[in-house]
């Protein structure tokens, strides 16, 4: 095999960026020099924990690289969701049929589907253990469960209720988004007080609670009904966004919108009936009362791997249980033979799909290279993107790596701080295509 | 797998339009193939007053595919918010200008009457 240059990964994930753009329709792509990866011969085992987007295109990126593997992925989900699209449906941009597909689509054919949870994983006896009690052994594991949201850490809080009484929580599913948008235009309507916010934990793309109030305020104005809202950020600490710069921007725009801003705010429980919201600070309990709020969860890593040996054991991730490895490879910090992808690793900075369009190929670089018997080079700097959404029509196409530098993909094109009607047109046309092309092995 | 990078291009375009991918292709190889066709058939020449009116409808063409961006995008050039947005909307006009002059003086030309 030949093996990948360092960030070469990265690179090819901010061409794809570059490609997505529509204005990159009629350039001159370069093709690249990289020729053919020669398969390597093996009987391995192989195991993915989880078939969303990370396990899917980590299952790709293995047939393609190996020749007699055996491939098994657990998951119990048939159904496959875009979840970046969930703002949008969130937002009244798309309805929920945009984010819905079926993992089926994506498996690659020769790979086995158990359609069973991961009830336990023993790392120490390279085996996993499925709901049904069905052990099954490994050589590598690929560890790619996603995570979980922890509504039940919100006292009172019913995701059966979303969409009523003005509660709204984009995350649930897609039907939750699509009942979010419903309470959204309620109060459109009619105004009042609008809360949004984030927890304090690890979270899928932390640019979505942001987005999404920018997007509460747009179809405030454009409903000529702003001026009868009054919209509270309630933010976990005391930025608006773990980069420095970017949450530097988001203040400045939240000035400009009249976004009141809450600092060092935690929601820890909710009223459904009186629509007060209750959070923690600095000072003690705060209340507040909406007539719209969008909940963002405390989001954990799954109950199995954070019952397992697999998860930090000390430091910023351990509470949550996020997966020990180490952050330019994936790797397993304690077990050599076990990667972790996507939301599930407790790296710092994104857990979104741009984050897995460059994890997978590190990790299966490094994961092939040892079944070959060589050395990777590949590298993970901890790129994520998120199209900032700061009004319909317009978007700041943020991106980001461990060290909170802006990693523009063009740079002096498309500035990352500016409110840009191209990012979002990448957003509503590039993205998901180029996400399904992930998943499919073509990207 | 293949790091081609022409190769990933075409698959997100094949996943954002599907088989309307191949109909632009097929209008795009088409069209130019037309044109050229007539061009040679009429003795390397062109003729001009086709040509004008083929850019006129070139003219529609472009504002056509600004309409047909701002559908599928949920937005339009009204949106733009700076240099590169302006460059956009001018590429896309463009490249609809550019075809639709192309197409209409090809298909004139095999329509003319003898």
């Amino acid at each position: 095999m030949t093996t990948r240059p360092p960030l070469s990964a990265g690179l090819n994930r901010r061409r794809f960026l570059q490609l997505g753009a529509a204005g990159a329709a009629l350039t001159a792509v370069p093709l690249s020099t990289a020729t053919a990866d020669t398969k390597v011969a093996t009987k391995a085992h192989i195991v993915i924990a989880g078939a969303g987007a990370a396990g899917l295109s980590a299952a790709q990126r293995l047939m393609q690289k190996l020749d007699g593997a055996r491939v098994t992925i657990i998951d119990k989900r048939k159904e496959h969701f875009y979840q970046p699209g969930f703002t949008l449906i969130a937002g009244g941009i798309k309805s929920k049929d945009y984010v819905v597909s079926s993992t089926a689509e994506y498996l690659p054919r020769d790979v086995t589907w158990i359609e069973e949870g991961v009830a336990e994983f023993d790392p120490d006896a390279n085996k996993v253990v499925t709901d049904s009690g069905k052990a099954v052994t490994y050589d590598y594991l690929v560890l790619a469960t996603g995570l979980r949201l922890d509504y039940d850490a919100i006292e009172g809080m019913d995701v059966t209720r979303i969409g009523t009484d003005g509660l709204g929580s984009i995350y649930a599913s897609p039907d939750a988004a699509s009942a979010t948008w419903g309470a959204m235009a309620r109060f459109v309507e009619t105004g009042g007080v609008g809360l949004f916010g984030r927890p304090d934990t690890e979270m899928k793309c932390a640019g979505a609670p942001l987005k999404y109030t920018f997007i509460t305020d747009d179809r405030l104005r454009r409903a000529g009904n702003r001026s009868k809202a009054e919209l509270i950020y309630c933010a976990q600490n005391k930025s608006l966004f773990s980069v420095p710069i970017v949450s530097e921007k988001v203040r400045m725009l939240f000035g400009d919108r009249k976004v009141k801003v809450n600092h060092d705010h935690v929601m820890t429980g909710i009223d459904l009936g009186r629509k007060m919201a209750f959070y923690k600070t600095p000072t003690g309990t705060a209340e507040l009362k909406y007539d719209f709020i969008n909940v963002v969860p405390p989001m954990r890593a799954a109950e199995a791997v954070r019952n397992s040996a697999l998860r930090w054991q000390d430091g910023a991730f351990a509470a949550d249980g996020w997966a020990e490895v180490e952050k330019p490879t994936l790797r397993h910090r304690r077990y050599p033979n076990v990667f972790a992808v996507g939301d599930v690793a407790g790296v710092p900075k994104g857990k979104t799909a741009a984050s897995v369009k460059w994890q997978v190929p590190v990790a299966v670089d490094h994961l092939v290279a040892d079944i070959a018997g060589t050395t990777s080079t590949a590298v993970y700097n901890g790129y994520t993107s998120c199209p900032l959404i700061t009004r319909l029509g317009r978007a700041m196409l943020v991106e980001f790596d461990y060290n909170n530098d802006l990693v523009p993909s063009f740079p002096g094109v498309v500035a990352p701080l500016e409110e840009l009607w191209i990012t979002w047109v990448m957003k509503t046309m590039a993205l998901k295509p180029t996400y399904i092309s992930m998943l499919r092995g073509r990207a | 797998m293949k790091e081609l990078d022409l190769a990933v291009f075409f698959s997100v375009f094949h996943e954002m339009l599907g088989p309307v991918l191949w109909l632009l292709l097929a209008l795009a190889v088409g069209g130019i193939a037309l044109a050229l066709w007539v061009f040679v058939r009429e003795g390397s020449s062109i003729d001009s007053r086709r040509l004008v009116r083929s850019e006129l409808m070139g003219l529609l063409g472009g504002v056509a595919a600004l309409v047909l961006m701002a559908e599928v995008t949920v937005s339009g050039f009204t949106d733009a918010g700076g240099p590169v947005d302006w460059l956009l909307v001018g590429l896309i006009w463009g490249i609809g200008l550019a075809g639709t002059t192309i197409l209409a003086y090809g298909i004139q030309g095999v329509f003319k009457k003898a």
